[in-house]
Parts: C-alpha cells; structure tokens; sequence
C-alpha cells in the first residue's frame, strides 16, 4: 500500500485522483490539430512517390489545376527559390521537404496540392501526373554496404558508399580475452523488426501565417513544441521568421509515442504555403501515409553473444548492431548518442565486461529510428540482453529465474556502475522477480509445464528482468541539436490561493494535467483540484524539450517540486511576518506552517498566498511565483520483473498468453491508477511486436501492409488480462522519488513474451524466434520438427 | 523456401482477412454499416420520400436529425457522414483516423445502432436519426458509459474515446446484462493504441450495474 502524506483533498502524491482531461475527452469535446478551423483556411494534400528509388521525369499539374478548387501544387524546384527544399533531422543528417529530382522511398512527398477544401485537395492529388524513371533500390541492409551497392545519397558531396556512423562503447580487449576464455559462449542473431508507433491520431497541423504582421501560428502534432520552434526559425529564418515571430501549439494530442518528435515535410510545406499566401493552411495525412511515410521505429539487426561460466555466473556480453535508418538518419536520439541509450544493454546484472558496437546504413525505405515509447532504442538493448540471457540459461541447463537471481546486481551495490559507464541509481531487483514469481505461482507453473510436455502438450514461462534508464538527461552530456535536455516549470499562485502551472513537456494521454497538479499540490499543500496545468504553447510554456523517452516525471516534474519548494521558501518567511515567530519555529505540513508546540497558531497556504498580494513584508517582492529549469545530476533507471505464460496449440501454432504478470519499479509513484493505466497501454504496445506488428518490405520497397487491415494493432480481443504490481525503490537523485514509467512495460514485455514462446519449444532444440512471433512462424516449426501433422 | 518477409505477408494477409471476416460475422459496428446500407435504409427512406434516382453532380441536400435536432446541409454526394458532421455541423466529437472502416474511432448511432461514419455517406442519412458523442450525455447528465470512463481510467490520449465510449454505449443498449466477452466482442471493431483496453471493460461493465439500479 502506498502512504499518502496528504489528505485526499489536497490529492498529492499516492492519491488515484480521477484524471482532468477525461472530462472533455469523453464528451467529445478533446481539440486535436484536426479539429482546428480557421476562416479562409486551406486544405493541403501530398502526392506521394509509388517508388522506393526514382529519377522524377516530369511533374505535370495542368488537369490538376483544372479541377474546382484546386488553387496551386508546389514542387521541390518551387521551394528550391526559397531554399526551403531540405531540412536538418534531429541527427543533423538532411532531408528533402519535396524532391527536385530524385525519391528516395515508396511515399516519399513528391508534390502538394493547396485546395479550398480536403476532397478538392484530394482530387487534386489524383489528377497531377508524375513521370518516373525507376531504379534498383537498395532495401536489404546487410547487402547497402557491399561494393556493387548503389551510393543512395549523392547528394552528399564525396559520399562513395551507404555508411552513416559506426558507434562503440565497452572495453573491447577485456571483453574478447573474457569470450576466448570462457567455458560456455552462446550466440544469437536477432532481428528487432521495422515497426511503426501508429498512434491513432495521425500526424498534421494549421499553419497560419498573417502578414502584415509577419507572425507564424503553428498548431500542430508536436511532442516537442519549442525544440520545433527553434527548428523552424532555423530552417526559415533566413525569409524572415525569426524566433520571436513564431508560435507553436500542440493541443490535445491523440498518442504521440516518439512518432510526434521529428519535423516531417509536410509540416515545412504547410507553413511555406501559409507564408506565400498569407492564409492558414491545414495539412493532416491519413492513415496510410502515416503508416508509410512517417518515421518508424527499431530495425536492428543484433548478433547477441554472452560469455559465462558452466554453473552460470554471467561474465561478458558482446553486441553487433546493423542499423538499417532507411534514407536518412531521422532519429530522434540526444547528439552524443547515435544508437540512443542501447548501452543500457548489459542489463540487471552484475558482470564487469562488455562491448558494443554499431553500423547505421542508408537504404531505399522510410526515415527514422525514432524512440517509439522507449527511451531511445533501451527496447532493442533490453530485448538482446533478455533473450541472450535465457538463451545461455537454456546452454547449461539452468532454470531461467535462477540463472537470474544469482546473475542480479545486488541491492546494497547502488548506485552501481556499469560497464558501459552508467551509474544505475537504485534498485531491488532481487524484490521484483520474488514478487513475480510468486504472484504467477512459478513453481507450480513449472510442475505443469513438466506434466504437459509428457503429454506432449506445449506450454512455456519466459521472464524478463530488465533495467531502463530515462530522465534524459544531465546536461553534460544531453542536448538535442545542441539545446540542453533540461525541463521546466512555472508556478503561479492566484491571490484566492488557486495556480496555474505551465511546462516546457506535452502531454500526450500520460495525464499530465493531473500529475502534474499532483506533485505540486503534494509540495505546497494546495488542492490538485485548484491546479491548473497547461502545457504546448511556446507563447505562455517556459522553454522544455518535451515529451519522450520517460522524460517527463524525472525532469518537468523535478522541476514542479523544486519551484514548488521555492514557493514553500517564501511561504515560511510570509508565515512567520505573520505569526511575528521566527522561520525556525514554525513547522510545515501539508496546506500550513504552524508553530510548533501551539499548533493552533498556524497560517494556511491559502492564508499565506493572500498576504503575499495584500500584505507582505516589507522589502519582500510581492506575489507567489516560481519558475525553475530542472537539470537531472543522473538519468533514472526504472525496472521491472515480468513472467509471461502461453500455451501453443501443438496442430496450428496458435499461441495463447495465458497470464502475464508485471511487477514495476518506478520509485515513489504519483497516481497509482494512471501508472496502472500507463503500464497497461505498454504492455499492449510490447505484445504487439512480439506477436503481431511488423512493416514488410517487398525486395522492390513497396510496402506490404500500410493500413490497419494489414498493420495489426491489437485489439481488444487481442489484450490479455494484465496482472500489474509494485516494488518501490525511490530514485535517490530525484527531488520526489519518482524514475518514470510510462515505458517500461513496452521495453520489458517483448522479451518475456519471445523467452515465453522459445520456452513452449525448447525441448524440441528452439533456441530462439525474430519477433513477431506469428502462429505461422511456430506452426513451420512445429511441422519442421514433426510436431504438427 | 521463400523468403520470411514474404512468408510474414501472407500470414498477416490471412490474418486480416480474418479478422475483417471476424468483424463482419460479429455484428460489430462495421457490420452495422453493412446491414442498415442493406435492409433498414430502404424502408427508411421510403418512409421520407422516394429518393431521386441519382444524386449529383453538385450538392444534395441531407435532411436529417442529429442529437435531437433537425439538420439540413448541402453536400456533394460522396461526403461521408463523418465529414459532414465534422466539416459541415462542426461535430468534431467523431474522429477520422483510418477512413476506411478499420478502427470505429468514428462511431456514432443512426437510428440507436452504431454505425463507422466513414464508410457511411451523408445522403445515406437522410430522414435519419444520427446520435454523437457530443449528444450522448442528457442535458448536464453524463451518459453512466461516460461516468465510468472517468470513475475507471478508461481514457488516455483520448482520440479513441468518443467511438469507444459509443461503442460502449450501444452494447449496453441491446444488451443490458453484458460479460466481459460481450464487451470485448462490442468493442473488437475500436482500436485504442493506448491500450486502455482492460478499462474499457472495467468501466462498461460498471456502468452496466449501475443502469440496472
Ligand atoms: S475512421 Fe471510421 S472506422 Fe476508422
Ligand atoms: S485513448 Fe489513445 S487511442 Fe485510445
């Protein structure tokens, strides 16, 4: 049970307060970019590339331009006069806004038709004709690099080959003396397949440029609304929009997932438009573009090695990462981190060597790369480090959970450092996997699963132990296009006692809004109710990097509490004023200072705030605000004990998950049931890669299965029962415990459903499966080893 | 042996086909659309007046009756329901997320039953009675469906929630003593990708006991 040191009406944290945006987004009343109509506004579409790889013959908008309310088509050489043809991704590679003579990618933006309204727009798309001189595309990593390949980016002058980085990290000589050593090395490839976060909300946005007064409004689909603003002044402050002339707004937002970071053309096309014709201009693709174009996620392909000893002790891992980024690098990674934060890889355990290393190459597909719920790329790192684990369990016969147990970082070694050089700040890991383990009923689960494979009946337990670290990030070594990943928080407090708080995050459906106001009213005692918390627009939000990678708890809502604490600073020297006591003999709790041994003698918040405008002391600035911008001394590392147990239907394969336990520790938690909530929806988003979700590619680069008759969410039918649960194991860096949560069940479920599948069929010499682990893929198996009939 | 890529396509070829076939046999708000453009329409509409026999080109007119007001908008023939509520009656409580009748986040009743308004034309409801989110709630009182949104978390981003909660709604309308499987069946057709799937059916099956009382 959680204590709560406030009372439920002031609902600080520990209190399952009900969530304040609910309200509107029942009714119908949530205002997503889509929803937004300006008078006069215009309606954008894209014509989009049918090939992955092509030289543009002609682009031909005369029947276009015929058809009632089609206005203009812009193509690249129209924005080439304004330079506003390329743009910088978050990695500092380029990309085209609209091509002027080359697709790079099946979608790509070829052409924008401007129209009075979305059907006109649509017609208008239709009816341009595009003459294409398709070339042989290069979508095959491993084969990107060999020397007859194509060089896909000769835009890029001396570039002679499809190479974009190569990362490392790790004692290297240390990690192969330990490999070439070791009594027992197993080894895996394993591909974390191409996904998509397919938030249902697709991307768009209004721009609405006025000028006379040469002043940008852009509302659109943003989790990072200011890092945007400084983007767009970037691209498009040599015509003039400076920083200050620019406004970004994100409203509600309808899941955003990492997929909501990058700068996508069509929002730069928007906005060029809506500057050449001085009306607001809207641009909201469908779900087939969104699918398509928009950047997806993961596509590594991982050679997993672990060393160790014949009674299991872990001593090395060794990982070999081909990174496939598709035409550019579109990652939505801090700088210094181009394979993200995967060097969290050496997971929960406790060993001293290891080395990782990584190869990115451009091919004919999509860009991206981006963090999709995971903070930067922690979902492969855990998936590898997890799998790899059972797989050397499985090689000396060891049960997986204590293989784990005795592998474990200890409690009492915290903080711990790793050997890929992070500093893990708490944890109890050892707490975690008893708890699973006993709520699933682990032994008895094993009894059973003994029992059924006499009877040739298939059942399998896969665990997963896995160790995130978010918060990104101490600003040593986080920036994002050089910006500092810091986060912020502004707080005033109105004379009647009720504040408005802002922040530099966006909330996509985490909650924010009563999170937020929760923390706040935990540090000054002010009624969450009376909080009101807005974020995602540049014009009122202090500056913040926004909302990804688990960021938000551990920075913006740092920065809550300590500006928060500035306020309590100053209530105490308004309280003993007074009281006419001295700041050292009163005593807080929450909602007053009273003094102590004569409690009677107490000033409330309320009381407090009120003198603050009509009564403070003399020589004190007057009002109740604060403002603090919050730079982590550490990331956080949130973990989890998951346990996973399906059965499979010998004859076809069909793979049912009969119960999935998940025990969460995400340090001291604000709203139990939005983390039940959040740690649902994770969960949900980790069985849909494990089982169903994946972008296939054919060798030409069309895409197989862009809509979501083919592209499997799951469903409703689909979510098991999910059994949630905690440990705590406060972050002793963060101002209020907390390490963040809403990723951990995304990056942790994958792996123990996969443990749990290769499990079912160890007996039978599997020692692993790719994700997404399809009925087909285990029923060719099952009729391979004669199995099924 | 063909490659795996191939081999997934034609796994998850099968699969979707399944499952639209899945949807349809299910009596689902897909398969509404199916039955009223079939069955219920005609008679409908006959009830009104005998349609002209071809619409457009140009604007027809849509005479119809939404959340309890009678409505008449001017709109080409291909306008679907979902634009026309949105674009044309500013209810923008639906929302378009597929467009082609794959996730019922545009779900809103015609004539008490659920219908994807994207796949559903606007002409189609002519002489109709459309209900939407924004109509579902009595004056100042909350549909119980809506409560138990709020009492149970079923809600994140939100995007999902206006056809969820009609989906909901629905269900409880032909069924007021629904099981769990009831609920997921009436809720297969609305893709949440939050995953506020297991509050949904919390908050369903709550708002269920609570309308029996
Ligand atoms: S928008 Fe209508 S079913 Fe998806
Ligand atoms: S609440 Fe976000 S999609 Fe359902």
């Amino acid at each position: 049970m959680i204590r709560c040191k406030t009372s439920k009406e002031i609902g600080g944290m520990g209190h399952s307060v009900k969530r304040k945006e609910d309200a509107r987004f029942i009714q119908g009343k949530g205002h997503y970019v889509d929803d937004i109509h300006l008078p006069g506004m215009l309606h954008m579409d894209i014509v989009r590339s049918p090939y992955a790889y092509a030289k543009i013959k002609s682009i031909n908008a005369e029947e276009a331009l015929k058809i009632p309310g089609v206005l203009a088509v812009v193509t690249g050489k129209d924005l080439e006069k304004y330079n506003l043809h390329w743009m910088p991704t978050l990695m500092s590679d380029t990309q085209m806004v609209l091509p002027t003579d080359t697709v790079m990618y099946q979608a790509q933006e070829v052409a924008a038709v401007i129209a009075t309204d979305r059907y006109a727009a649509r017609d208008g798309k239709e009816a341009v004709i595009v003459e294409y001189e398709p070339m042989k595309p290069v979508i095959d990593p491993h084969k990107s690099l060999d020397p007859g390949a194509p060089v896909l980016r000769t835009d890029k002058p001396g570039k002679n080959d499809n190479h974009i980085w190569h990362w490392e990290v790790g004692d290297k000589t240390a990690t192969e003396k330990i490999f070439a050593e070791a009594d027992v090395v197993v080894k895996e490839q394993m591909h974390i397949p191409r996904i998509h976060v397919a938030s249902i909300e697709t991307c768009g946005c209004v721009a609405d440029y006025d000028k006379v007064n040469n002043h940008l409004t852009m509302y659109m689909t943003t989790q990072a609304p200011h890092a945007i603003r400084t983007v767009i002044a970037l691209v498009a402050g040599h015509v003039g929009l400076t920083e200050e002339k620019i406004r970004v707004v994100s409203p509600d937002i309808g899941g955003g997932f990492g997929g909501k970071v990058p700068v996508y053309p069509g929002y730069v096309i928007a906005i060029a438009v809506s500057f050449l014709v001085g009306k607001p201009v809207k641009w909201v693709e469908d779900r087939s573009e969104n699918l398509q174009a928009d950047s997806f996620a993961r596509d590594y392909h991982i050679t997993a090695e672990m060393a160790g000893t014949k009674d299991g002790k872990i001593l090395a891992t060794r990982f070999k990462i081909l990174a496939d980024h598709g035409y550019t690098d579109a990652s939505a990674n801090p700088s210094k981190f181009p394979t993200g934060l995967f060097s969290i890889g050496t997971g929960s355990y406790d060993y001293g060597a290891a080395f990782m290393e990584a190869d990115a190459v451009y091919t004919n597909k999509p860009p991206g790369g981006v963090a999709y719920r995971c903070s930067f790329r922690v979902t492969e790192a855990v998936h590898a480090i997890e799998r790899i684990t059972d797989r050397f369990a499985f090689e000396i016969g060891k049960d997986p959970a204590q293989l784990r147990m005795e592998n474990f970082i200890k409690k009492e070694d915290f903080p711990w450092k790793s050997p890929t050089g992070w500093t893990y700040d708490s944890g109890d890991y050892h707490a975690g996997l008893l708890k699973a383990m006993e709520v699933v009923g682990y032994e008895e689960l094993r009894k059973e699963q003994a029992e059924k494979r006499e009877r040739g009946e298939l059942m399998g337990i896969g665990i997963s132990t896995f160790t995130e670290i978010v918060g990104a990030g101490p600003s040593r070594d986080f920036d994002i296009l050089g910006i500092k990943m810091f986060d912020s928080a502004e707080i005033r407090v109105h004379p009647t006692g009720k504040a408005i708080a802002r922040f530099g995050t966006k909330s996509q459906g985490q909650g924010h809004e009563t999170t937020y106001a929760q923390i706040i009213a935990e540090e000054l005692g002010i009624p969450a109710e009376h909080i009101q918390v807005e974020e995602g627009d540049t014009d009122t939000a202090p500056y913040g990097l926004g909302t990804y990678a688990s960021r938000s708890t551990p920075t913006a809502g740092a920065a809550a509490a300590v500006a928060a604490r500035k306020l309590r600073d100053k209530a105490r020297k308004i309280a003993a004023y007074l009281l006419e006591v001295s700041e050292e003999d009163l005593e807080w709790e929450p909602g007053k200072f009273f003094v102590k041994g004569a409690p009677e003698k107490a000033k409330t918040i309320q009381e407090i705030v009120f003198a603050a405008y009509t009564n403070h002391p003399l020589g004190m600035e007057a009002g109740f605000e604060a403002t603090h911008y919050y730079d982590p001394p550490n990331l956080t590392f949130p973990s989890g004990a998951y346990i996973c147990v399906v059965d499979i239907d010998k004859e076809t394969g069909e793979i049912k998950v009969r119960r999935f336990v998940a025990i969460d520790d995400c340090g001291n938690i604000i709203n139990p049931m939005i983390v039940q909530g959040q740690v649902h929806g994770g969960l949900t988003q980790g069985l849909a890669p494990a089982m169903y979700e994946q972008l296939i590619y054919d060798e030409d680069g069309n895409i197989l299965n862009g809509t979501f008759m083919d592209y499997l969410v799951p469903t409703a039918v689909e979510s098991p029962n999910w059994e949630t649960g905690h440990t705590v194991t406060p972050s002793p860096h963060h101002p209020i415990g907390a390490k963040g949560v809403g990723e951990s069940p995304t990056v942790g479920a994958p792996p123990a459903i996969a443990n749990a599948i290769v499990d079912a069929l160890s007996h039978l010499g599997v020692t692993h499966i790719d994700i997404p682990i399809t009925p087909f893929k285990v029923w060719k198996i099952l009729k391979e080893k004669g199995v099924a009939q | 042996m063909k490659n795996p890529s191939e081999e997934q396509s034609s796994m998850q070829e099968k699969k979707g086909v399944s499952r639209r076939a899945f949807l349809r046999g299910a009596g689902l708000t897909t398969a509404g659309t199916v039955a009223l453009s079939a069955g219920l329409l005609s008679f409908k509409l006959e009830d009104a007046k005998a349609p002209p026999a071809i619409l457009g080109p140009g604007e027809a007119e849509v005479r119809f009756v939404v959340n309890g007001q009678a409505r008449t908008i001017w709109v080409e023939p291909r306008t679907t329901l979902a634009e026309a509520l949105r674009e044309h009656l500013s209810l923008t409580g639906a929302k378009v997320v597929c467009d082609r009748g794959s996730c019922s986040a545009c779900t809103v009743w015609v004539d008490g039953k659920p219908v994807n308004s994207c796949i559903t034309l606007a002409v189609d409801v002519s002489g109709r009675e459309v209900t939407t989110i924004e109509g579902l709630a009595q004056g100042d009182e909350l549909h119980p469906v809506q409560e138990a949104f709020i009492e149970h978390d079923a809600s994140m981003c939100g995007f999902c929630t206006p056809g969820m909660v009609m989906s909901c709604a629905a269900l409880l309308k032909r069924n007021p003593n629904p099981g769990l499987e009831d609920v997921k069946l009436a809720t297969s057709g609305n893709l949440c990708r939050c995953g506020t799937y297991p509050k949904v059916f919390e908050a369903t099956l709550a708002a269920a006991k609570k309308m029996k009382k």
